[in-house]
């Protein structure tokens, strides 16, 4: 018995790079907002880089002027959470956290521990860390 | 919008909990098309019951699916269910089930930047779901390994065939696995490990 086979892209069918889901909708049709979050000031558009298995860990009580959402952040975060994990909880997208989380950032209620992304060098000894923790699994 | 009011949050577990010592988190996705045992594979090695976060999209439906009305804007929500491990105090391993069909690929962008690698996860049955995934990881210079989940009424196939078929070299590890057992699906993700380690111990001889 053979498997169907797979037939290698050539370089000029590779399509273009999916855009960002934002913008772009057909004349006439105004864009439906999906959520709105967003915080006053800071209206720059700069994002504080961000990812999924950034450790978010709170630093201070929220004050009580603190809107429910951000409220709700920082009592999920008392001790180190994913951005991701923050997002299942809160049952808030990716985006949505993110936007939160920056905000949240410059006002120093939140404090971000970055995760260690791969290199063009993968680091070794972290490798060799990681395989560690999987053998005791 | 319907945010859940912080009375009604559930927040994690007491057990679930990460130690403050937590510093630094890495991930590693698992790609591959729908029922293939992404989740499965994700919850048989998380120490936390999978989380699911979503994202939502909007745009006009082209190039979608076929499912979709090719002039209709569609707002799509994918799912992405996701596990984690400790490591040890300081390091947190993160592992995420992705849709590989093409049209959830917008989710990649922020998902695989800084990814140690992929398990590309397979049934034989429907191989050639996974056939676009293994380009575009090829593409986006991602290391994966290939895992075929071995379900029992699924053809089999020699490592060597599939190894022809998926048109991948001699160095990408294929093994065979059962995602529904811990010990299994861990041994997959000991595959990558090892494999990004001698990318590793190639590229930088020391």
């Amino acid at each position: 018995m053979t498997p169907p086979k797979r037939q290698r892209r050539s370089p000029e069918a590779v399509p273009p790079e999916p855009s960002e889901p934002a913008g772009e909708q057909g004349e006439g049709s105004q864009p439906e907002r999906l959520y709105i979050i967003t915080g006053q000031g800071d209206d720059d558009g700069a994002r504080a880089s961000i990812d999924l298995v950034t450790l978010i860990v709170a630093r201070a009580e929220p004050p009580p002027t603190t809107p429910p959402e951000q409220s709700a952040v920082i009592g999920l975060c008392t001790a180190p959470l994913s951005v991701a994990e923050l997002s299942a909880y809160l049952d808030l997208p990716f985006s949505v956290m993110s936007v939160l989380l920056t905000e949240l950032l410059a006002a120093e209620l939140v404090q971000a521990r970055a995760p260690i992304v791969r290199s063009a060098l993968p680091d070794r000894s972290l490798l060799e860390a990681v395989m560690h923790g999987l053998q005791k699994l | 919008m319907d945010f859940k009011n912080s009375d009604t949050v559930t927040g994690p577990r007491a057990e679930d909990h990460l130690p403050h010592t937590a510093q630094s988190a890495v991930k590693v996705v698992i790609v591959g098309g729908f029922g293939v045992g992404k989740t499965t594979m994700v919850g048989s090695v998380s120490e936390i019951r999978p989380l699911t976060t979503e994202e939502t999209m909007t745009q006009a439906g082209v190039g979608v699916d076929d499912n979709y009305g090719s002039d209709t804007k569609t707002a799509t929500t994918v799912a992405m269910d996701f596990g984690r491990i400790s490591i040890t105090d300081q390091l947190v391993l993160y592992l995420f089930g992705t849709p590989g069909q093409e049209r959830f690929w917008f989710l990649w962008n922020g998902l695989f930047e800084g990814a140690l690698g992929a398990v590309v996860l397979l049934d034989t049955r429907r191989l050639e779901v996974s056939f676009d995934v293994i380009g575009r990881l090829e593409e986006r210079g991602v290391p994966f390994v290939v895992a075929v989940n071995d379900f029992p009424d699924a053809p089999r196939y020699s490592i060597d065939d599939m190894r022809s078929a998926l048109d991948l070299t001699d160095e990408v590890p294929i093994v065979r696995c059962d995602a529904r057992r811990r010990a299994s699906s861990r041994d997959v993700l000991m595959t990558l490990m090892r494999f990004l380690h001698s990318i590793a111990m190639t590229s930088a001889p020391a």
